[in-house]
């Protein structure tokens, strides 16, 4: 069984998303992560805070947030166990992520050994 | 160990009671300040708690982390004020720390006073609505759209102005002084019923939008209730009134969005609690020896929750019609206290006092006089159920008006 990171790609979401639907949003990802854990297919994951969020150009330059010429942002991800891509890509579709036009849950496999 | 459950729009609520506290520390013209940090709370929230778990007690977690991004905005407020100060020549003085005092005291004093505040009448009705939907109530500008059947630009719009006008106004988040809270309770009470009858009257078939409108306005009318100050006769009138009103939202539509009059609705659809809560506050309103139009109106809307037709039913309501219209004439008191006049009395009575409204502009008063020509002049209804039909303004009503017709042909 292979590894694979389901990576969620969004826009930046404040000020467009009332609180409800960030919400809704959460429960539905957590149901969502509860069912692939069910599956005894989920493997570790985490969120990543965009509290001080920095960017670092190649000319050390450094600049706050991952938000402005970067269009999209990243949210967090989670790690699975599934037989191969396809399988993995079969759980991103079940992600409330992609509820959001021009969001997207990238799906890579890990190096495991 | 069981995981702790989320419980319903909790993030909707907390928006408002971080929104309203924040805004008071901080003052109204920083109000965007206060929504963002609210907004980038439950964005912490969404993007640690999938993974750690439910916090045991979410609204304090939500509570500390609003806690500590506000005074991370203050930190950084007073180091640009610091900078800019020393560059003009100042002595540096250190601001004392503002303490956002998240306690459930504080936090319903705020959202009073954020009421009162949004309730300025310098601002339209709408925009106030809009406002009170928005940070009062948590709704995101596409709920409010669509809540008024509108769309997103012209809600923001709306918004955007009347943020502009009370910073213009340099409106404080503060009661406002004893002797003016009458005057502008009036406003406040005003925008609260809009606000409720933007739900209850609304033609959209979505019955959920719909409830929920009614249940905000409740909510911030509650808000009221709980001060000393604004818990008052007009204040538990119009709780009372929304309460009885709200008891029959279930019955009043099919599931087809069509109305269900009165007479048809099915009185075990009827939310019995709902009448109960509004037979309290009846009762708290009356304490006060005095009356008004929320009154009266609750009072009538108190005298439908009987379904029978007893005896004083409909010579209360047409007493209370009568004094209703002396405080303040509407056309829908007027043609309904000719109705309640044909129940207590006879429909022929009603029809001479009919005639003498011309309410030509209005459906209801041709479905009224089609009603009350049924006993003694048959020919002349039909031709009133066309003209209603033809002045009929939501499809809604029309398919009442065709069914009528429909049965006379039949």
């Amino acid at each position: 069984m292979k590894e694979f990171a389901l990576i969620f790609r969004h826009e930046n979401m404040t000020g467009k998303v009332s609180p409800e639907q960030m919400q809704q949003w959460m429960k539905q990802h957590m149901d969502w992560v509860g069912s692939i854990a069910a599956q005894n297919k989920f493997v570790s994951g985490t969120g990543l805070l965009f509290d001080d969020a920095k960017v670092v150009h190649h000319d050390k330059l450094v600049t706050n947030g991952p938000f402005g010429e970067i269009k999209e942002t990243l949210s967090g991800f989670i790690v699975v166990k599934a037989e191969n891509a396809g399988e993995a890509a079969e759980f991103a579709k079940g992600s409330p992520i992609l509820g959001g036009e021009g969001n997207t849950v990238e799906v890579r496999e890990l190096i495991t050994h | 160990m069981e995981s702790p459950q989320l419980i319903p729009h909790l993030f909707r609520n907390e928006y408002s009671r971080i929104t309203a506290v924040l805004s008071k520390t901080f003052g109204f013209e920083n109000i965007t300040v206060a929504e963002d940090i609210a907004s980038e709370t439950f964005l912490a929230a969404m993007v640690s708690w999938p993974y750690k778990g439910i916090p045991e007690n979410p609204t304090a977690w939500l509570y500390t982390v609003a806690k500590n991004k506000s005074k991370n905005h203050l930190k950084h407020r007073q180091i640009l004020d610091e900078k800019i100060k020393v560059d003009l020549g100042y002595i540096s003085t250190l601001v004392q720390e503002e303490e956002i005092d998240l306690s459930e005291k504080n936090i319903t004093d705020s959202q009073l006073q954020m009421l009162f505040a949004i309730c300025h009448p310098s601002i339209p009705a709408e925009a106030q609505i809009s406002l009170a939907l928005r940070i009062l109530c948590g709704f995101g500008i596409d709920e409010i759209a669509d809540a008024f059947l509108s769309n997103k630009e012209t809600v923001t719009k709306r918004i955007y102005r009347a943020k502009e006008k009370l910073r213009n106004e340099k409106t404080k988040i503060v009661f406002p002084p004893k002797e003016e809270i009458d005057n502008r309770l009036g406003t406040v009470l005003r925008t609260i019923y809009l606000l409720f009858s933007e739900g209850y009257y609304s033609v959209r078939k979505d019955t959920v939008i719909r409830k929920e409108l009614c249940l905000e306005a409740m909510k911030l009318n509650l808000l009221l209730l709980k001060n000393e100050q604004t818990n008052c006769h007009l204040s538990n009138a119009l709780m009372s009134l929304m309460c009885f009103h709200s008891s029959r939202i279930e019955a009043r539509q099919d599931e087809n969005g069509e109305l269900i009059l009165y007479d048809e609705q099915d009185e075990l659809l009827w939310d019995q609690e709902l009448i109960e809560k509004g037979n309290y506050y009846l009762q708290k309103a009356a304490e006060w020896k005095v009356t008004s139009k929320y009154f009266l109106e609750a009072s009538i809307a108190y005298w439908h929750t009987i379904k029978e037709d007893r005896g004083e039913k409909w010579e209360s309501i047409l007493q209370l019609y009568n004094y209703l219209l002396q405080i303040e004439y509407s056309a829908t008191a007027a043609l309904n206290r000719t109705f309640a006049l044909s129940k207590a009395r006879t429909k022929n009575e009603a029809l001479n006092e009919a005639k003498k409204l011309k309410l030509e502009k209005s459906h209801f008063y041709f479905l009224l006089l089609a009603e009350l020509y049924n006993e003694n002049d048959k020919t002349q209804v039909k031709p009133n159920l066309e003209k209603a039909l033809s002045l009929a303004k939501t499809s809604a009503e029309k398919k009442v008006i065709q069914r009528k017709i429909n049965a006379l042909n039949s």
